[in-house]
């Protein structure tokens, strides 16, 4: 069975934010104004996260990480939604039913990692911006919850695919738009339980680890760090 | 000044009889504030809760701290007059209406603002059609509504002979106290089925209402985050509960006091007797604060510590030891001071700031530790607007309007209880205490 997972090499990364800008276009995520800016209301399924340096003796300075929806082994998310819309696939992405959400926001608060967003208002595009939203993904309504997907609908397709060639699929078959987009190739994603993978042997390596590991969450989002700077992530 | 006469009931019933001017000016204030709520919330429903005040880290604000603060005061009640009805406390009998009253209607604000806080509240439902019993969520509108449930029989049987007195008083209003007299006429067989039924009704109501504030507290100490996720959160929250229930049954008390002129039935006893059972729960308040404290600073783990310090001497540090105040020191003041606690406004005073103060203790473990994320964020802090206030405003209004309501159409002290203390209870007591001493000679 695939499970799918995403591979961070921080020492490639250059915070360039093209990850951020490419998940925003390809998932719709409505674009925030100033007032929902400065409100700390806007949404984004992928954001860096400044972790300050040198409050160990280490040199001084902001260590940006990109920080996305874990797609946890054990998601906490899941284990408080009232109504089943949070759920986890046999692959192992951790989904948003956002017909059924009902807004409590108790997924949101129960997230450790605080990647989960809510849709404080209607969702609004200027021109030309409507005319560009992707047909694959769903606007979400007012009030209801969202969080990366893993980009489920690109899946989706490679998963039609796989069935029309008739052979299961497998790592390689997709990538999220993020990964897709990065210029310094820091992100790779793939199938975790191919041992031949390539995220599947970064993620075996003497530089991975986990964000907030000690929770039990078994993230599938994986770091890879030289240590010192990224020691103290 | 009108005379008074113990044995005659009409100074309990005088409410249902007459209603001044001065009720309709009181409630017709409390209607305005509930109407403006009522257009706060359309505002919010028309544009979304993106018109409250919060923001990405502090996804719970004002409405989840008034649902954990209205469903502690609904411990008032019903707990409260349980454990005096099977203590055989016999000063319960004239407060123990106007504290069952004040659980059942609370709960329904309590559940409210759940309601508000959604983000689709056309979609509650689904938490039956899906409901996922791993989440405490669903474990607290399952025990909230058994609560409810419960509390609403437990106010209702011992309304049934007073219902009967109505029936037969006001004939005017027949088509109402009729149905719900349920055919009371005071046998024998109906006393023997009601005081068995309220017997039972009272031992099924404790664990109940123990268990809806610690699911309550599990709602927050089920997750992993700093300072929620605690073992104490049960008892604490049960404990507090508990405590601004009885806060808020003493402030009843004194209202309905002076607006009916009760100081006959509710008497500096009853404020005394209550104001201890307050200051215990003061004191108990305190140790648990204290323990809770102490054990997260000595552990010192940094996620936790920075929670902590946000309360003890950060940006929310000026809300906590206002808590702390108003939760210990002025209480524990008043109320261990025989000289205050016997006298009406010293127990109303220590009520009045233990509600603050537990208000504010429903917000300090709400808010804080949403604004500490564990990985870095930045977001400004977590103000509430004006929509928020307003539905606060609105509901309490809204509560205190419903109890008024109450009061017109049914004695909020029970004149059958009362009654049967004259009667039979005085005898009775005398017979118990000669029961606890040696009898008899030995030859």
């Amino acid at each position: 069975m695939t499970r799918w997972g995403m591979v961070i090499d921080l020492d490639r990364c250059t915070a360039c934010q093209a990850c951020v800008v490419a998940c925003q276009t390809e998932n719709n995520v409505p674009p925030a104004d100033e007032h929902d800016s400065a409100r700390g209301r806007g949404i984004s399924w992928i954001r860096l996260a400044p972790f300050r340096e040198g409050e160990h003796g280490t040199r001084p300075g902001l260590h940006l990480v990109p920080i996305l929806c874990m797609h946890c082994e054990r998601p906490p998310c899941m284990k408080v939604c009232p109504t089943r819309a949070t759920q986890i696939g046999g692959e192992g992405i951790v989904a948003q039913v956002y017909a059924r959400c009902i807004g409590c926001r108790y997924c949101t608060t129960a997230c450790p990692y605080t990647v989960r967003r809510f849709n404080w208002k209607k969702a609004e595009w200027v021109q030309p911006m409507q005319d560009g939203l992707s047909p694959d993904v769903s606007v979400r309504p007012r009030g209801v919850v969202e969080k990366c997907s893993f980009c489920h609908h690109r899946l989706q397709r490679a998963r039609d695919k796989a069935v029309m060639e008739g052979r299961p699929l497998r790592d390689g078959d997709y990538q999220p738009a993020c990964v897709e987009s990065c210029p310094a190739e820091a992100m790779s994603f793939g199938d975790l339980d191919d041992p031949r993978s390539m995220v599947a042997r970064l993620a075996a390596g003497p530089r991975a680890f986990r964000l907030l590991e000690e929770l039990g969450t078994k993230p599938k989002v994986i770091y890879l760090s030289k240590g010192e700077s990224g020691g103290d992530v | 000044m009108e005379t008074f006469d113990a044995h005659d009931d009409s100074r309990l019933l005088s409410p249902i009889a007459t209603t001044g001017r001065r009720f309709y000016l009181f409630t017709g204030t409390l209607l305005a504030i509930g109407l403006w709520g009522a257009f706060a919330w359309w505002t919010q429903l028309r544009r979304g809760l993106s018109v409250t005040g919060l923001n990405i880290p502090v996804f719970w604000g004002l409405y989840i701290t008034n649902f954990v603060f209205f469903i502690g005061i609904s411990h008032a009640g019903t707990l409260i007059s349980a454990i005096l009805r099977l203590a055989h406390a016999e000063w319960r009998r004239s407060i123990t209406r106007a504290a069952e009253v004040i659980t059942v209607l609370v709960l329904f604000f309590g559940m409210g603002c759940v309601i508000l806080d959604l983000g689709r509240p056309d979609r509650v439902l689904n938490v039956i059609r899906f409901g996922n019993f791993t989440s405490p969520l669903l474990w607290d509108v399952t025990s909230v509504a058994t609560y409810l449930t419960a509390s609403t029989i437990y106010l209702f049987l011992p309304l049934i002979p007073d219902i009967a007195i109505l029936r037969d008083r006001f004939p005017s209003r027949r088509w109402l106290y009729r149905p719900l007299a349920l055919g009371w006429t005071g046998t024998p067989r109906q006393r023997h089925l009601l005081e068995r039924a309220i017997a039972v009704m009272a031992v099924i109501v404790i664990p109940i209402a123990v268990s809806v504030h610690t699911v309550v507290s599990w709602v927050f100490a089920m997750t992993v985050q700093p300072m929620w996720h605690s073992t104490i959160f049960g008892p604490y929250f049960v404990v507090g509960a508990i405590f601004s229930g009885i806060a808020a049954i003493i402030i009843a008390m004194a209202i309905i006091r002076k607006a009916y002129h009760l100081e006959q039935y509710l008497k500096p006893i009853h404020f005394n007797n209550l104001g201890l059972l307050l200051l215990v729960m003061s004191l108990l308040w305190f140790y648990f604060t204290f323990a809770e404290f102490l054990t997260t600073y000595y552990g010192g783990e940094p996620m936790h510590m920075v929670v902590f310090l946000s309360k003890t001497e950060g940006k929310f540090s000026p809300l906590f030891w206002t808590m702390v105040v108003s939760c210990f020191v002025i209480p524990f003041a008043l109320l261990a001071n025989g000289r205050t606690r016997t006298r009406i406004w010293g127990t109303v005073v220590a009520s009045i700031f233990v509600e603050i103060g537990m208000w504010l203790e429903r917000f300090l473990i709400v808010v804080p530790s949403l604004s500490y994320p564990r990985l870095p964020l930045t977001a400004p802090s977590y103000v509430p607007s004006w929509v928020e206030w307003s539905l606060f405003a609105a509901f309490v209004s809204m509560f205190i309007l419903l109890y008024a309501v109450f009061t017109k159409f049914f004695p909020i002290v029970s004149i059958w209880e009362v009654r049967e203390g004259r009667e039979h209870s005085v005898s009775e007591v005398t017979e118990r205490v000669l029961s606890y001493l040696p009898e008899g000679r030995d030859e």
